[in-house]
This record gives structure tokens, sequence and C-alpha cells, in this order.
């Protein structure tokens, strides 16, 4: 399996007036044409791997790495210049809320449009691309979509536009960072499924950044279990059952579920402890 | 009464109907207050008479008649002549067209300017802001017109000098205005997203944040018609604007001071249609905003 992408080592570092604060502290993955999901609870780390392999940091962010590689690409040795030829067209990135992250004063279909053009497309071709898009993501009527503002879309709508606005430019990966935490159940499952389609036709690889573990269990194909900056267990999807660490257990336990019929309330436990403090974070 | 009642009907049924009805209330609202009527009146009475300056003017504006100087109002002359003989009346029709030129072309020059300047200055912040805005406060120190008048008199006296003298020392306000509005936009989650998709900062400024801080700048440009006219009008006034014998208004003004206790109309009806113009845009200025200004509803 060649690795679309590979890292190595990735920290994450803030310096604040306490000291550095590592955010991501050391690490290491590689992924395939796979799902490869990141969970962990707030504060451990997955947006910022994600945002550092877009090349998105924040300053007074810092990244560092072993290696940090997009097929082939030296992620490390890019220059701010060169970075928004690998944004959109290899790597993209779909957000959390679709309400805030569509452009409120431009059409959805020249958002989509636009990815083209930004990449070299002409204006034909963006086009043509918006409305194939927007009937790749299943959205029934592509041509009022295309014309409508995002306020005049639902949220579901308004995820898939945004995953049609990310794939225009044809990524070899895409990060979704909490891409349907803001959907409901409903709306959620479809919304995956039309990523699963999607990365399956393409060829993709997808890393899925959630909280949320039995989404992500039953969706990726593997599982990086992240806390406190590190991955402290990687599983196959399948086996999170048979998760050996604690802290997983721990996340998996804190699923709050339905209670089977007749046996009384449902419980759910909580993670034991919480996300360090800044001041014990300081290597 | 049909149509209004159909254009304010909840909900619109098409999205054009729904903007049809938003420009209706806007208009109801300015019809609504006498004074921004007025206003609106005087200015599109002054926008008519630039237009058809040739068909309203009786005379040539330029024409000299050194029997009839200084002769009061009269059927030959509606508003009398000047010192040259020149017919006030046809003057002040053309002298119209230099006014509207002048707050035409401020206002393309200042708008543009102010945006880009602030917009750049809040969004990529750091030195390049710190250092835009202390010249903006370097501009902003000096009285408006002293300004103008130190610019036009550098570049040397005449309409176009004046015209840029005026732009320079008006663009920044509009910059304060545009940063201010980009500060609010510019950590939005969707600009963000813009830049995910790979989009360049240059293209991020341009097409995403500019388009939203154009609306307050535009209706702060229709604020400042007024105080336009009346720079333009000193400058005229001191000499450093439009040059004898253009009909400019300020002008014309003091070319009647010498004949103000006899020939007051020389200066007097000049004068006269500066301050009912500027009042016009001021009156209609203030009806906009009323309507334009959510937080005024």
């Amino acid at each position: 399996m060649s690795a679309l992408v590979e890292v190595e080592d990735l920290s994450v570092t803030f310096d604040t007036p306490a000291g550095p604060v590592a955010a991501v502290a050391g690490v290491s993955f590689r992924l395939g044409r796979e799902r490869l999901g990141i969970v962990g609870e707030s504060g451990s780390g997955k947006t910022q791997t994600g945002r550092a392999l877009m090349g998105l940091v924040r300053p007074p962010g810092r990244v560092t790495a072993r290696r940090l590689r997009l097929a082939g690409l030296d992620l490390l040795a890019l220059s701010p210049r060169g970075w928004p030829s690998v944004r959109g067209r290899r790597i993209a990135m779909v957000m959390q809320d679709p309400r805030f992250c569509l452009d409120p004063v431009m059409s959805v279909g020249r958002q989509i449009e636009e990815t083209v053009r930004i990449h070299g497309g002409g204006r034909r071709q963006a086009r043509e691309r918006a409305m194939d898009l927007l009937a790749a993501v299943r959205i029934r009527d592509p041509a009022r979509v295309h014309r409508a503002y995002p306020h005049e879309l639902s949220g579901g709508m308004g995820q898939r536009a945004m995953i049609a606005v990310m794939l225009a430019a044809d990524p070899e990966v895409l990060i979704a960072d909490e891409a349907t935490s803001a959907l409901d159940a409903h709306v959620q499952n479809e919304v995956l499924a039309v990523l699963d389609d999607l990365v399956a036709a393409r060829g993709m690889g997808l890393v899925m950044i959630s909280h949320d573990i039995d989404m992500v269990a039953g969706f990726c194909d593997r599982v990086l279990v992240m806390s406190e900056g590190r991955v402290v267990e990687t599983l196959p999807a399948g086996g999170l059952a048979a998760a050996d660490h604690p802290y997983t257990r721990a996340l998996i336990a804190a699923t709050p579920r339905l209670a089977p019929a007749g046996i009384g309330p449902a419980g759910h436990a909580a993670v034991a402890g919480s996300p360090r403090a800044i001041s014990e974070n300081s290597p | 009464m049909g149509v209004i009642r159909r254009l304010l009907v909840e909900p619109p049924a098409s999205r054009r109907q729904a903007a049809a009805g938003e420009a209706l209330r806007a208009a109801l609202v300015i019809l609504g207050n006498p004074l921004a009527l007025a206003g609106l009146a005087v200015v599109v009475l002054f926008l008519a008479m630039a237009a058809a300056a040739p068909v309203l003017a009786t005379h040539d504006p330029l024409a000299q008649d050194l029997a009839g100087r200084l002769a009061p109002p009269s059927p030959a002359h509606w508003l009398g002549t000047d010192s040259l003989g020149r017919d006030i009346w046809s003057r002040l029709v053309y002298g119209s067209r230099i006014s509207l030129w002048t707050v035409v072309l401020v206002a393309a020059i200042v708008g543009p300017l102010g945006l880009v300047v602030g917009v750049a200055a809040g969004y990529l912040g750091g030195l390049l802001d710190a250092v835009l805005m202390r010249i903006t406060d370097v501009f902003m120190a000096f009285p408006r017109l002293l300004l103008a008048l130190a610019v036009a008199a550098a570049l040397g006296p005449g309409l176009d000098n004046a015209i840029l003298g005026i732009a320079a020392t008006s663009w920044p306000p509009y910059a304060r205005l545009a940063r201010a509005e980009t500060l609010v936009v510019r950590d939005a989650d969707y600009i963000a997203a813009v830049r995910l998709k790979g989009a360049s900062t240059a293209r991020i400024l341009a097409r995403h944040v500019a388009p939203l801080c154009a609306s307050s700048v535009v209706v702060r440009l229709t604020l400042d018609m007024a105080g336009t006219i009346l720079i333009a009008a000193s400058l005229g006034f001191l000499g450093l604007g439009a040059q004898p014998p253009a009909p400019e208004w300020g002008a014309m003004v003091a070319s009647g001071r010498q004949f103000l206790v006899d020939q007051w109309w020389v200066s007097a009806v000049p004068g006269a249609a500066i301050f009912v113009v500027s009042l016009g845009f001021n009156l209609l200025g203030d009806g906009l905003r009323d309507v334009l200004d959510p937080r005024l509803r």
C-alpha cells in the first residue's frame, strides 16, 4: 500500500506565557486509500493534527515533524506561496458547521466554481463540474441549489454543498473535521453515505476527525485514538470492542446508549480525569 | 394599489418579489419622511439640471456682454448678469455639471482607495496595519479644508487638482470603516474555508472580504457628498478650484464679492445654489441611512 499521507513525530506547539504547550506531541501515522478515523475528547489534539496537514496552524502555533509528506510532496519544505496550490487541489478539508463555512454573499454554485477556477479550470468547465458535483452529493435539484445562497439551504444540504466545494478540484486526501457533528442523526447518515460513495469512487484517502467513537467505528476502516496530543492506540474499526488501552475503553464506556428494554435507566460513565491544564502540559 | 399590496405580501413567493418588496418598503420610508423627500427632490432636480444644461441655459455661459454687465434679474437675464455681462442663470446651470463631476470623481477615487487600504490593513494586520493606520491618523489630524487647500495649492490651481486634493483628504474615514468591517469577517469560518480551497490572499480579499465591506462604504459615500460639494465650492471660492472662465459655483460667489452691497445677486444666487444642493444631499443622506442601516430600524 503506497501511503498518501505520512506523518512521523508531528508536534504542534504553542508558546504561552506559562511556557510552550504541545497540543500535538509526537503523532505518527500513515494514510493509504482508506478511511481513517481520529477520535479523542476535546483538546486531544485531533483538530490541530488536521490543521497541520493543511498548513493552517495559526501563529503562534509551531509545527515540527520528522516527516510530513503528502503523496511524495514534502509539506514541511513548502513555502507560504506554495501552499495555495496544494490546498484544495491535493488535500481538502470539510469543517463542522456549513452555516458558517459557506460565504453568505456568494451563491453556492459560484463557490464550487471558484475552487475549480482557483486551480486553473475554465469558466465552462467550472460550471459543468459544479452541476456534476451537486448531483454527485445527491442534491435533488442541482440547478436550483447552484443559484441558491447558503442561508436558503438546510444544514444537510449545506454540508453536502460544502463537500462539493471541497471536492471540486479533485483532491487526493479529504479531511472531515467534525463534518457531521452539527447535523442530526438522520442527516448525518445521509452525509456519511455521500462521503463514503465519493471516497470509494475516487479512490481518495479520508481522515475523519470526530469525538463520536461509534460513528467513526461504523464508518471508518481504522481508528486512531488520541489523548493529550498523542496517539494512544490504533485499531481496526471492527476491533474496537477488543481495545486494550484504558483510555479507549473509557471513551467507549462514556458513550450514551439506549438501555435494553426492562433493565432500567440508561447509564453512561465519564472519562476519568479532565484534559490537562496548561501548566501540567509543559515539558 | 393592487401591485403594491402584492409586493408587500408575506411571505414573498420568489426572490425577485422579496427584493422588489424590500425596495418598495425602503421607498415608502423615504416617502413618509418629508425632509428626506425634499432632499430627494433637490438631488433629482440637480441631476436633471446637469443632464439638461444645454436645453435649460438661455445664453452661452461664457459669452461676455460688457455693455450689459451687472444687470439685475429681468426677463432677458432671469438671474441677472455678472461683472463681465455673462448670464448668471446659464452659468449656474452649466456650473451644476462641474459640481456633479467633482462629487462623482471624488467618490470614485475615495471609495475604492479607502476600501483597499482598510481591507488590506484589517486582514493582513501586523506591521502593515500599524503603518497604514498611522498614515490615516496623520491625514485625519488636519482639518479637511486646510489639507485639501494645501494639496490643491501644491499641485497648482485647477479643477482636477482640486478633486485630487479633496480625495486626498477624504479617504481616511473610509479606510477606518473598511478596516473595522474586515476585522469582523476576518476570522469567520467561511474565510478559513476559502483558504482551505486554496485561494490566495489577494483572492480572499477581493472576492470574499471586500464585497462585505462595500455596502457600508457606499452608505458613507452618499452621506459625505454634501461635504464634498462644500469643500469643492470653498476651493473654488479661494481660486484653487475650477479656473475662470469656467462657471464653478464657488468661484462665481467669489467674483461677486466686490459688488455684494449693490449687485447682491451676483454672489447670492450661486451661494444659494450651493446651500440648497448640499442641504438636499444631507437630508437625502440622513433619510437613506434610516433605510439602509438596520441598527436604526
